[in-house]
C-alpha cells in the first residue's frame, strides 16, 4: 500500500511538473479518425492555424473509429472528451455539441455555406445552433469495373437504367469473366437505404414518427434477398458478420473480382492509389428505382464539444478550417466531396488526382444534385442510426437463413420502437 | 538446425524406434508448422505492398512487380512476359492500357509497339520487401512515446499486481483468522468476471476519482486480480509452516517472513503471475481505449488501431505495426521461456 | 527451485535451516538451470532488497501498533481496496443500472424501471427457442456460448491431452517443443483472430493450398458451422499450450514405477493409459476442465474479431451481445447491458462454486 502510494506520489509530481511546462497558451485537443491521408493534411492545416494564431496550440488525436463510435460517447455523458471531435453520428451526439454561433465573426457565412448539414447537428427543435462544419459530404454511388464489360463483351446500362436492368447486365458479365460479385453493395445499414430511397422508403412519416417497414422498405429489402438467392450478391458481405458490423467490398473492388460496388464517394482515393493502371473503374449515377435516383448523403463533421473550457478559441479555429479558401484546400487535397456549399458550387480542382478518380469526383458531384429530400430527411433524423442498425442487422440474418423477410420486419419494427423507448426514458 | 535435424531421427535411450515414436514424432512435426506457420506467415505478410497484401493466390515471400527503364520513356515501366504467337515467350514493358489491350515495348528494341490482349500477359515479378510499411507509421508517429507508455504500463501494473497479489495471498494461506472464507469467497467470486462486462461502471469510478487520460487510469483498476491472489495463494499452501515458524523464534518481524521467506519461496509462481500481467497489460486494448483520449498517453494498441478508420483499413501497416508490438513479447518469451514453462508446471495450478 | 533458495539463504539469518529444509517441490520436472537466470535478475535482486529494508521499519511499527493476530487484515488491505474500488463498487453499480433505464450515465440521472430490463430479457415463447424471444438476441447468445463451450472443452482437453502425453514421451528437446505449444499463448487474442482472419478469408493462405490441391475454394465465414468450427479451433491453437503443461505437469508427478510394474506384466499400452494414466490424472484433468469453461463462457475478442458474430448471428456470443447492447449500438442501452451481465455473472458465480465443490472433494 505504502509502496503504492509512494508511486502515486511519484507520479502526480511528475505529471504536475510536465502540466507547467506550456501554460502560456491554449491547448486544444481535437480527436480525429482516418480513412486515408486526411490526418497528415490537417496536421498541416493546423500548423499553419498555429502558426498565425500564437495564441492556440492544437493537439491532434488520433483515434480508432471505435473510439469515435464506441467510447466517445460515453465520455462525452460523463462531462469528459475533447475540445473538438471528428464525428459521424451528428444526430446522437448532438446533445453534447457547442454552440459556436455567440463566438463567430461571420456567423451568417458560415450558415449559408453549410445550412442543410447544420440541421444534421442539431437537436431537434432546434433551428439556430452552429456546431461546426462538415469535413467531408459522402454520397452513396457506384464503381464499375469498366474492363470487365469490355472483356465480356456487354454495353454498360446508361444513365437512367433501373437497379433491375443493372442487376442483369452484371450477372451476364461476370458469368463471362468468372467474377465472384457480380454486385457489392457494403453492409451497411447506411447504404441499404441508399436503395431503399430509390424504391420509395420514407422511414419517418409527415409527424416525425418512425415508420420504418413501408413498401419501399419491403422492394429494397426483397431485392437484396433475390439478390442473394440469384447470385447476383454474394453472401460474403450480408451473410457473414452478425448485428450492425461494417463490411466492405474494397478489397475485392481493387483485385478486379466485383463488376460493380455500391459503395460512396469516400473510396475514391483508396482506388485512386492503389488499383493504379490495373483496370479502368467508373463512378455511375445511382441506378434508379420506382421513385427516384436517388443515393443517401452523409458524411463527417467536425465539431465543437460543449464540455470545452475555451469556447472562443474552438470557435475561431473552426471558422478559419471552415473558410471556404482553407475547407477547398482539404477537400481538393482528400480527394473528398465539398461539405461546403459555395465550395461546391465553385467546384473543387482535385490535382493529385489521376483522370480515373477526377472523373469520379465530378460523378459523385453531380449525384449530390440528385439527392432526394427524404434521403436528406432521413439521414437528418435523430434516430436515424438505430434505424441503420436494425435494418441491417435483420436483413443481414434473413440473408443468412437464420429468418425470413417477414420475420424481419417485426423484428426491425420491434428493435427500433425498443430502442427509442429507451432514449426517451428521462428521470 | 543439425540439432534439430537430429531431433526427428534419434531418441533418448537404444533400441529401434516404435511406431509409438513415429506417431510422436509426426504429431510434433505438424504442431510445428501449425503454431509457428501463423505466425510467420504474418511476418512475412507486413512487407506486403497493398497491392501484394490482395492477391491470389498469395505468395509465400513478398513480390513485386519488376520494373525497368526503357529509352524513350521518362517513368520506370512495369514488365510482362507475353506469349508470342511463335510459342516464344518474350518479356515485355507496358507502356500504356487502354481498356483491353495494352501497349508493349520490347525494352531492348523500344522503338517498336506491340499490341497485346491483357489477359495474355502476366507480371514478371522478384522478391521484394516493402520495408516502407514500417518505415512511414514509425516515422509519422510518436513510436518511442507510444512505446514508452505500454512499458510504463506494462511494468508499473506488473509489479503493483504482483506486490499486493502477494501480500493478501500470503495472508490468505499462511494465518487463519476471522473472515478468511468471506475473502476467499470474494476472490473466487470474482475470478470469473470479465472486464468487459463491468467496463461503463469502472469507468465512472475512474472519472469520479479524476483519473481519465492519465496512465494510472489504465494500471489501477486491473492490479488486484482475483486470478494472481489464487494462484499465488494455492502455491503458498505448500511452503512448510515450519519454516515460518522458524523465522518466527528468531524474531522476524512478520514483513519479513513476507518479504523474505515466502517471497523468494514463491518465485515460479510470481513468473507466471508476472509473465501473465506482462501480456495482459501489452495487449490491452478495450479499457485504454476508454480512458485515454490524448495522444501523449496512447499506448501501442491504440496507436496500432487508428489505421482502422470507418470505411478503410490500412493493413500494410496494421499488419507492419503488429508484428512490431508482437517483438517484444517474443523477446520476453526467448528470455524467459524455460522460466515460465517449469514455472507453470511447478504451480501445477492445484 | 534450489537456485531461488540459495538466493534466500545467503541473506538470511535462517540460512543454514532453509537448507536443510528441502525445498517444497511439487513436481519431479527438471528445474530451469537457474543459474543464468539468476545472474540476469541480479540488479532487480538488489532494488527489491533495498525496498524490503525501506519498508521494514514502519512495517514492525504497523505490527508492534495492531499486534500479530491483526497483521494478515494489514496484509489484506490494499489488495482488498483496490477490490472493492474497481471490481465491488462497479458490480454494485452494474446493479443498480440493471434496474434503471433511459440513455444517462450517472445512476442519480436514471429513472427506476424495477424490474422491466430483466423482464424483457426473459421474455420468451420458449427457452429452448431464441426466436420466440422478444429480445432473440440475448438468447441465441446463450445458445451459441453453450455450444461453443461444449465444442471447446471437448477438442481442448483433446488436443492438450494428447501434446501433454507426446511431450511426456523420452523425446528429444522437450523444451523447444514445449515452448512451441507454448508461444500462442503470449499472443493477444486481436492478433490471434487477424492472423487467422488473414488465412482463412476467400483468397487467404487456406483456400489457396486447397485449390492447389484440386479442390473449390471454401466461404468458411458464411457458413454457421464452419465460422463456429474455426471460433472453436482457433481458440484451441490460441491456449492449448497453457493446458498442455498443466497436463504434463500431472503427468509428470505419476510414479516411474507404476508404469514399469505395468510393463512388466504386459500391458498393453493403450490399456495402461486408460486404467492408469487417466486416473491418476484426472485431478489436473479437472483443473483444465474447470479453466476452459470459465474462459469458454467468456469468450468475446477472439471470436468477434475472427467472425464479427456471423453469419447471422451463428457465432455471436453471449459477452459481445453485452458489449454491443451497451456500446455499439446507438442508443448506448446500459440498463439492458447490466441486466444480462447480471444474469451472466449469476451463472459464472454458480459455476465457480461447482467449481469450488469439486476441489475440495479433490482435496478430501
Amino acid at each position: 500500500m505504502t509502496k503504492t502510494m509512494w508511486a502515486l506520489g511519484c507520479a502526480l509530481a511528475l505529471s504536475l511538473l510536465g502540466s507547467t511546462v506550456a501554460q502560456a497558451q491554449t491547448t486544444l485537443r481535437m480527436m480525429w479518425y482516418s480513412d486515408g491521408n486526411e490526418g497528415e493534411v490537417m496536421a498541416d492545416l493546423l500548423k499553419r492555424f498555429e502558426d498565425k494564431n500564437k495564441d492556440i496550440k492544437v493537439v491532434l488525436d488520433n483515434a480508432p473509429f471505435k473510439a469515435i463510435t464506441e467510447t466517445l460517447p460515453v465520455q462525452l455523458a460523463s462531462g469528459q472528451g475533447p475540445d473538438i471531435a471528428r464525428i459521424t453520428d451528428m444526430g446522437g451526439l448532438a446533445p453534447f455539441l457547442l454552440d459556436l454561433r455567440p463566438h463567430l465573426k461571420d456567423a451568417a457565412t458560415f450558415e449559408k455555406n453549410y445550412g442543410p448539414f447544420l440541421e444534421w447537428m442539431r437537436v431537434p427543435g432546434n433551428t439556430t445552433a452552429i456546431p461546426g462544419y462538415m469535413t467531408q459530404l459522402t454520397v452513396t454511388g457506384p464503381f464499375v469495373n469498366k474492363t470487365l464489360f469490355e472483356q465480356a463483351g456487354v454495353p454498360m446500362p446508361g444513365p437512367k437504367a433501373t437497379w433491375e436492368e443493372w442487376a442483369k447486365a452484371l450477372k451476364t458479365v461476370a458469368d463471362k469473366v468468372k467474377a465472384p460479385f457480380p454486385l457489392a453493395l457494403d453492409r451497411s445499414g447506411h447504404r441499404f437505404f441508399g436503395l431503399a430511397v430509390s424504391q420509395g422508403a420514407k422511414v419517418v412519416d409527415a409527424k416525425g414518427e418512425p415508420a420504418v417497414v413501408d413498401e419501399g422498405f419491403k422492394r429494397a429489402a426483397q431485392l437484396i434477398v433475390d439478390w442473394h438467392k440469384s447470385g447476383v450478391m454474394s453472401k460474403e458481405l450480408w451473410g457473414s458478420v452478425s448485428g450492425a458490423a461494417y463490411r466492405g467490398a474494397n478489397e475485392e473492388f481493387k483485385n478486379a473480382q466485383v463488376v460493380m460496388y455500391v459503395s460512396g464517394s469516400w473510396q475514391i482515393a483508396q482506388f485512386d492509389k492503389t488499383v493504379g493502371d490495373a483496370f479502368d473503374w467508373v463512378a455511375v449515377p445511382t441506378p434508379c428505382g420506382p421513385a427516384n435516383c436517388s443515393g443517401m448523403p452523409g458524411g463527417a463533421g467536425l465539431v465543437g464539444i460543449k464540455a470545452t473550457k475555451n469556447p472562443a478559441e474552438v470557435a475561431r479555429l473552426l471558422e478559419w478550417l471552415a473558410s471556404d479558401e482553407v475547407v477547398s484546400e482539404f477537400y481538393s487535397r482528400t480527394l473528398f466531396v465539398p461539405g461546403n456549399l459555395s465550395v461546391a458550387k465553385k467546384g473543387v480542382a482535385y490535382p493529385s488526382a489521376k483522370p480515373q478518380a477526377a472523373a469520379a469526383l465530378k460523378v459523385f458531384g453531380e449525384a449530390v444534385a440528385a439527392i432526394d429530400p427524404a434521403a436528406y430527411k432521413i439521414q437528418g433524423w435523430t434516430n436515424s442510426r438505430i434505424v441503420f442498425n436494425a435494418a441491417i442487422s435483420r436483413i443481414g440474418q434473413a440473408v443468412s437463413g437464420e429468418t425470413t423477410l417477414d420475420e424481419a420486419y417485426k423484428r426491425i419494427e420491434s428493435d427500433v420502437a425498443q430502442q427509442i423507448a429507451e432514449r426517451a426514458k428521462k428521470q | 538446425m543439425t540439432g534439430i535435424a537430429r531431433l526427428f531421427t534419434a531418441r533418448r535411450g537404444v533400441g529401434r524406434l516404435h511406431w509409438t515414436d513415429w506417431v510422436s514424432y509426426a504429431f510434433l512435426a505438424v504442431a510445428v508448422v501449425l503454431m509457428f506457420g501463423p505466425v510467420l506467415w504474418l511476418v512475412l505478410s507486413s512487407f506486403k505492398t497493398p497491392a501484394a497484401l490482395l492477391e491470389f493466390p498469395p505468395t509465400l515471400a513478398p513480390v513485386a512487380q519488376k520494373e525497368v527503364r526503357v529509352e524513350g520513356y521518362p517513368q520506370p515501366l512495369p514488365l510482362f512476359s507475353v506469349p508470342m504467337e511463335d510459342g516464344t515467350v518474350r518479356q515485355l514493358a507496358q507502356v500504356r492500357r487502354v481498356g483491353i489491350i495494352a501497349q508493349m515495348v520490347d525494352p531492348a528494341s523500344p522503338a517498336a509497339t506491340v499490341r497485346v490482349p491483357v489477359d495474355k500477359r502476366t507480371p514478371v515479378r522478384e522478391v521484394a520487401f516493402a520495408f516502407e510499411n514500417y518505415i512511414e507509421p514509425l516515422a509519422k508517429f510518436d513510436f518511442l512515446r507510444f512505446l514508452g507508455n505500454s512499458l510504463f504500463v506494462t511494468v508499473v501494473a506488473t509489479l503493483i499486481t504482483l506486490v499486493i497479489n502477494s501480500m493478501a495471498a500470503y495472508a490468505l494461506s499462511v494465518y487463519e483468522f476471522k473472515g478468511k472464507s468471506l475473502a476467499m469467497l470474494g476472490v473466487i467470486g470474482t475470478l470469473m468476471i470479465p472486464i468487459t462486462i463491468i467496463l461503463v461502471p469502472v469507468y465512472l469510478v475512474v472519472t469520479e476519482m479524476g483519473l481519465v487520460n492519465s496512465l494510472w487510469a489504465v494500471i489501477l483498476p486491473g492490479a488486484a486480480t482475483p486470478t494472481g491472489v489464487f494462484l499465488l495463494r494455492q502455491y503458498m499452501l505448500t511452503i512448510p509452516r515450519d519454516l515460518i515458524e522458524a523465522a518466527r523464534m528468531d524474531k522476524a518481524s512478520e514483513w519479513r517472513i513476507y518479504a523474505r521467506i515466502v517471497m523468494p519461496l514463491s518465485l515460479p509462481a510470481l513468473a507466471v503471475l508476472a509473465i501473465f500481467s506482462i501480456m495482459w497489460r501489452w495487449n490491452d486494448f478495450l479499457w485504454p481505449l476508454a480512458v485515454l483520449t490524448k495522444s501523449e498517453v496512447h499506448t501501442l494498441q491504440i496507436a496500432l488501431n487508428a489505421f482502422q478508420g470507418e470505411l478503410q483499413t490500412q493493413w500494410h501497416y496494421l499488419l507492419a505495426m503488429t508484428v512490431v508490438t508482437l517483438a517484444p513479447v517474443a523477446i520476453v518469451f526467448a528470455f524467459l521461456q524455460r522460466f515460465i514453462t517449469t514455472g507453470i508446471a511447478n504451480t501445477g495450478m492445484k | 527451485m534450489t537456485a531461488n533458495h540459495r538466493n534466500a539463504g545467503t541473506t538470511r539469518p535462517a540460512a543454514h535451516r532453509n537448507r536443510q529444509h528441502r525445498s517444497p517441490e511439487p513436481m519431479t520436472s527438471p528445474a530451469p538451470s537457474a543459474a543464468p537466470v539468476r545472474a540476469r535478475f541480479a540488479p532487480f535482486e538488489r532494488l527489491g532488497l533495498a525496498l524490503v529494508r525501506l519498508f521494514d521499519p514502519p512495517m514492525r511499527a504497523v505490527q508492534r501498533l495492531v499486534g500479530v493476530g491483526r497483521m494478515p487484515y494489514v496484509f489484506l488491505l490494499p489488495n482488498a481496496l483496490f477490490f472493492g474500488v474497481f471490481v465491488f463498487l462497479p458490480i454494485g453499480i452494474n446493479i443498480v443500472f440493471s434496474v434503471t433505464g433511459g440513455t444517462a450515465l450517472f445512476p442519480s440521472q436514471r429513472p427506476y424501471v424495477g424490474g422491466q430490463q430483466y423482464a424483457y430479457l426473459l421474455d420468451c415463447g420458449s427457452y429452448l427457442e431464441p426466436a420466440t424471444c422478444r429480445e432473440d438476441h440475448f438468447w441465441r447468445g446463450v445458445a451459441n456460448t453453450l455450444k461453443f463451450t461444449i465444442f471447446q472443452m471437448i477438442a481442448m482437453v483433446l488436443f492438450s491431452l494428447a501434446a501433454a502425453l507426446v511431450l511426456n514421451r523420452p523425446i528429444r528437446g522437450r523444451g523447444f517443443f514445449r515452448a512451441v505449444f507454448f508461444f500462442p499463448v503470449l499472443l493477444s487474442p486481436v492478433v490471434v483472430a487477424l492472423i487467422w482472419k488473414w488465412i482463412l478469408q476467400r483468397d487467404g493462405l487456406l483456400n489457396a493450398v486447397l485449390t492447389t490441391a484440386g479442390g473449390e475454394k471454401i466461404l468458411f465465414f458464411v457458413d454457421p458451422g464452419w465460422a463456429m468450427f474455426w471460433s472453436v479451433f482457433v481458440s484451441v491453437w490460441a491456449h492449448m499450450g497453457f493446458y498442455t503443461l498443466i497436463l504434463l505437469a500431472g503427468l509428470q508427478a505419476i510414479p516411474r514405477d507404476i508404469y514399469e510394474a505395468a510393463e512388466m506384466d504386459g500391458t498393453r499400452p493403450w490399456r495402461t493409459l486408460v486404467r492408469i494414466t487417466l486416473p491418476l490424472l484426472w485431478p489436473n484433468l479437472l483443473v483444465v476442465l474447470v479453466l476452459v469453461l470459465i474462459r469458454s463462457v467468456q469468450v468475446f475478442d477472439e471470436v468477434f474479431v475472427l467472425t464479427g458474430g456471423g453469419p447471422g448471428t451463428a457465432t455471436m456470443m453471449i459477452v459481445q451481445y453485452i458489449y454491443t447492447t451497451a456500446f455499439a449500438n446507438q442508443v448506448q442501452n446500459f440498463g439492458l447491458a447490466a441486466a444480462a451481465s447480471v444474469l451472466l455473472g449469476l451463472v459464472l458465480f454458480g459455476l465457480t462454486l461447482l467449481q469450488l465443490y469439486f476441489t475440495r472433494r479433490k482435496a478430501a
